[in-house]
């Protein structure tokens, strides 16, 4: 249905640059996210998309075809609201046929009064019926079609303005926050729902959402904003898997990823508090890293994982949360002051408090980021480009020195 | 991508973006073409005002429709209506009678509002039903019995006369009792126990956070009273008592009343102090006279 | 009773105290100013009490027999209720018109603000004076630009037919700043995202976008402008006072002026509690209509 390509889009609000430079496609029929925390400028791109503000530079295409000086309803595109934005004084019928009559009566058609006189009207307006009713139908919603929306909870209200949305048949959806005023239980609910109806659409969903859970479950692809930039674009098992900097790697993952400061140590080891890490990154000796372990990857040593050659880190259990089918324990390391370590088993085990214990975990599993925050991709035995090596300060001794 | 481009059509109604900054341009001149036409209307008296009061005589009865005086006249105009007519002291008159009837508003019914907020006692929803039905009261309804019980007292023609029946603004008690209502409890209950008494409370703790309403209200009061002309007219017949309104009138009814260059010099005086202060503190401005409108 | 109670009892009775001690001054003077004032009215209506005279008698419904049946008084009903049928549509179609194209101003709104404001806050009888000047037939820059483009003088003040609505356009002048700022609060109570939603759903033009949100959605705020207005229309007096005393040939004889002509020049009083009594009974009335609008405000 539709393709859409954003080339190089720039805001900036007076001296504040909300949107750096922009590129993004978006293939047809894909559900894409935009994530990231609030003020990251993903509300912005969206209603730059719907034309609901101009963009300071770039442009916009809908396959092929560039949309900037298209008014938001000659664009093909629908969007849905956090706050739903239905109109108040209107039933549900009258909010889900507003845009079809808007698109279908003529000027003189709509004005009150002189509308009586024009037989087409009829006849449109039964047709029109017909559409609203068969979207209201797929909604579950063809009860309420008397209601006015402030008859109506929040689900429905978020039924409706997808259905506003629906009746249209446009190439992209947009959806900002739409799912963010309802309450926990019915998130989980309308996740699905928004999944099983992108795929019976087949229609380019672009997603709005500070929720990485959301991101993660329904996106075919997610890109991940921060500061006005897209930092990361991927699967969400890219993402997930291969955090492309720091800020991704903590967004993305619940519990938070660990992250642990170190140094490369002189034999290409990472010096880390309480052990080491043996994974040649291409770094030099004395560059400051941070390594980052998904709390899965680490295991307490008592329930034995069939690592090889594991590092191990001795440390102490701190706190126990037991969340029934697993649960997350938050381990002091030994020897250092304030460093501590997450791990997500399954089941309900307890490992004893108060006693030593080693955290295990496989090199292989750590994600390197250097000091600017960027991936160091492991290992690297291919040098066709070798790594950026970025100057780091010579250290005035050795680890442990 | 180029070629995608131009082999594309584009779909039915689309637009250029040429029309489209036409579309947006020629919208922006109607809009301000309508405001601008509007403007002009409203501005038409204060600008001729202006401008007539620093013209001579001659050409403010000339026939020619000209803009800016040839000659400028301004001195003889304002001095003439400063010492023709007491036009400063109308002024002073206002401001006394302004002063007056706002310190008194103030104080009768912040009390009385902060009682009906905050506290019980006998009597208290009668008086609060009878405050809401005072409030569509105009003055013109009790102005005659007040003023037959002026006249029997011997005080018509006082500054007392020109502001007792505003002694009492039902609408400054219903204001002041909205906005005390939202004062929270906690915080009178701890001035309480640290062992003040209600009247410290209500002028040391309340009056204070009710800033925003006070400041509000007094401009509503202020506006209200320096421009009535019905209640003055009717009290007042010593014309140095009279406030601008009235004093206007007397000007204006006076042999000076076809010397419209100091006429205009005169309106111009008499409107000129609310008028700055409106451009000073506009958005306090609007906020305490549209203020009746929201209550 | 225990023990305990009885300080409790006690500053119970203190709060009772003060609280009354707080009202009772305004509850003076709300007798003083309106309640006993209202019974005298009522009192003296059905008199022949003139001020300056020692007696009087009761005389019944005299007086109001007299005000429904004197054509002076019935002219001064019809001529109010005249001027604020002027007014009334003139000053909110044209403050609605206003409201909406500022409120989408962004540079320009304090600007215009400021302009259509300033009628408010100045001294209504001083512009009353210039507008007289303004419309002065011979001297008047208003006939000047009208003979210039050649319609001839137009006797606005003295030619009975236009002096009402020469009234009703000065009454507009004044009042259309007022309600704009009215009309603005309301305009900025709709959600912006109505408009963009719709802007999405296709209202594109600006009498599409009025007729689906801004005008159903700035309902309550009408009717509650139009009572306003009415019941300001309602009260003309000051530009009659300045401009026309009533005249010509009675033509701006209003109610107000009425009242003040019969009870504060003519001193029969008891004749002016009539009319004053009427004059309330309609300020009520509206007053009424804004109650019941308030309440409706809630709505969706």
């Amino acid at each position: 249905m539709a393709q859409l390509d954003l080339r190089g889009i720039s805001k900036s609000f007076g001296d504040t640059a909300v949107l750096r430079d922009i590129d993004l496609s978006i293939a047809d029929g894909e559900f894409l996210t935009l994530v990231g925390p609030s003020g990251c400028g993903k509300s912005t791109l969206i209603r730059i998309i719907a034309g609901l503000e101009p963009q300071t530079a770039g442009s916009i295409a809908v396959d092929g075809a560039p949309i900037d000086h298209l008014r938001p309803h000659e664009r093909r595109v629908a969007m849905v609201f956090q706050s739903y934005a239905l109109y108040p004084h209107m039933t549900v019928f009258q909010n889900l046929a507003l845009p079809l009559t808007m698109a279908r009566l003529t000027m003189a058609e709509r004005l009150p009064l002189l509308r009586l006189l024009s037989p087409r009207r009829r006849r449109i307006m039964a047709g029109i019926g017909q559409e609203v009713g068969a979207v209201a139908e797929q909604l579950q919603i063809d009860r309420l079609l008397d209601r006015r929306p402030a008859q109506l909870s929040g689900g429905q209200r978020q039924r409706v303005a997808l259905g506003r949305a629906m009746v249209r048949h446009p190439a992209v959806f947009l959806m900002d926050e739409p799912l963010s005023n309802l309450d926990a239980k019915l998130r989980v609910h309308m996740r699905s729902e928004l999944a099983d109806l992108h795929a019976r659409l087949r229609a380019t969903f672009v997603y709005v959402t500070h929720d990485q859970v959301e991101a993660m479950t329904m996106s075919d692809r997610v890109a991940m904003m921060h500061g006005g930039r897209i930092i990361q674009l991927g699967t969400p098992a890219q993402l997930y898997d291969r955090p492309a900097n720091l800020t991704v790697a903590q967004f993305i993952g619940s519990p938070t990823i660990n992250l642990i400061k170190g140094r490369i140590g002189r034999d290409d080891a990472i010096e880390i508090p309480g052990g080491r890490i043996g994974l040649a990154t291409g770094l030099p000796p004395g560059a400051e890293v941070t390594v980052g372990l998904r709390p899965e990857a680490v295991v307490p040593a008592p329930l034995v994982p069939a690592f090889q050659d594991p590092v191990r880190l001795p440390a102490r259990l701190h706190r126990r949360e037991n969340l029934g089918p697993e649960q997350i324990l938050h381990f002091d390391l030994m020897g250092t002051e304030k460093a501590g370590l997450t791990c997500r088993v399954m089941g309900s085990e307890t490992v004893v408090a108060d006693e030593p214990v080693d955290l295990l975990f496989e090199a292989s599993a750590c994600h390197v980021f250097d000091s600017a925050g960027e991936r160091v991709d492991l290992p690297a035995p291919v040098t066709s480009s070798p790594p950026p090596v970025r100057p780091v300060a010579p250290l005035a001794g050795g680890p442990g020195a | 991508m180029q070629a995608t481009l131009s082999t594309r059509t584009a779909p039915a109604g689309e637009v250029s973006p040429a029309a489209v900054m036409i579309r947006r341009m020629s919208g922006l001149f109607f809009v301000h073409a309508f405001l601008l036409a509007g403007a002009v209307f409203i501005l038409l008296p204060f600008v001729w005002m202006l401008v007539t009061s620093i013209k001579p005589p001659e050409e403010v009865f000339s026939a020619e429709l000209s803009f800016w005086p040839d000659r400028f006249y301004g001195l003889e105009n304002y001095s003439f209506a400063l010492t023709a007519a007491p036009v400063l002291r109308f002024a002073l008159n206002g401001v006394i009678v302004c002063t007056g009837i706002l310190v008194v508003q103030l104080l009768i019914a912040i009390p009385c509002a902060y009682a009906l907020a905050k506290l019980q006692f006998p009597g208290r929803h009668l008086l609060f039903v009878l405050v809401l039905l005072a409030l569509c009261i105009p003055i013109q309804v009790p102005a005659l019995p007040i003023y037959m019980a002026l006249a029997w007292l011997g005080l018509l023609n006082t500054y007392f006369s020109m502001m007792v029946p505003f002694f009492l603004s039902v609408f400054g008690i219903f204001l002041f009792r909205q906005f005390f209502r939202s004062f929270p409890d906690d915080i009178i209950h701890a001035a309480r126990l640290d062992g003040m008494s209600e009247f410290e409370i209500v002028w040391r703790i309340v009056t204070p956070s009710a800033w925003p309403a006070i400041a509000a209200f007094s401009v509503f009061s202020i506006v209200a009273h320096w421009n009535d002309l019905y209640w003055p007219l009717i009290v007042i017949s010593d014309i140095n008592l009279a406030p601008p309104p009235l004093g206007m009138m007397y000007f204006a009814d006076a042999e000076t009343g076809s010397n419209y260059g100091a006429l205009t010099a005169a309106a111009t005086v008499l409107t000129a102090p609310l008028v700055v202060t409106f451009l000073f503190a506009r958005r306090r401005f609007i906020e305490g006279i549209t203020m009746t409108g929201v209550k | 009773m225990s023990a305990a109670a009885l300080p409790f009892r006690r500053q119970l009775l203190w709060q009772k105290l003060t609280g009354a001690g707080f009202a009772l001054p305004a509850f003076l003077l709300l007798l003083a100013l309106h309640v006993v004032p209202l019974l005298v009215l009522a009192g003296l209506s059905f008199t022949d009490y003139e001020l300056g005279v020692v007696t009087f008698e009761w005389v019944g419904l005299d007086n109001y027999a007299q005000a429904f049946s004197d054509e002076v008084f019935r002219r001064s009903l019809v001529n109010t209720l005249y001027y604020v049928a002027i007014v009334l549509p003139g000053s909110v179609i044209l403050s609605l018109l206003v409201a909406v194209l500022v409120h989408q101003r962004k540079r320009t709104r304090s600007f215009y603000e400021i302009i259509y404001f300033l009628p408010v806050t100045s001294t209504l009888i001083a512009m009353a004076t210039v507008w007289q000047f303004l419309l002065h037939p011979s001297l008047g820059v208003i006939n000047a630009a009208l003979r210039k483009l050649g319609f001839g003088e137009v006797p606005f003040l003295s030619d009975p037919d236009l002096a009402l609505p020469t009234l009703a356009m000065i009454g507009i002048w004044q009042l259309v700043g007022f309600n704009m700022i009215l009309f603005l609060a309301g305009l900025s109570s709709i959600p912006r995202d109505l408009y963009e939603a719709s802007a999405i759903d296709g209202v594109g033009n600006g009498v599409d976008r009025f007729l689906t949100i801004t005008w159903p959605l700035l309902g309550p705020t009408t009717l509650f402008v139009i009572v306003t207005t009415s019941i300001t229309a309602f009260k003309v007096f000051d530009t009659v006072a300045v401009m026309t005393k009533g005249g010509p040939q009675g033509a701006t004889e209003v109610i107000l002026y009425a009242i003040y002509l019969e009870g504060f020049y003519y001193f029969r009083t008891a004749y002016a509690s009539v009319l004053t009594l009427v004059f309330l009974t309609f300020v009520v009335i509206f007053s009424v209509i804004q109650t019941f609008v308030l309440d409706r405000r809630t709505h969706y």
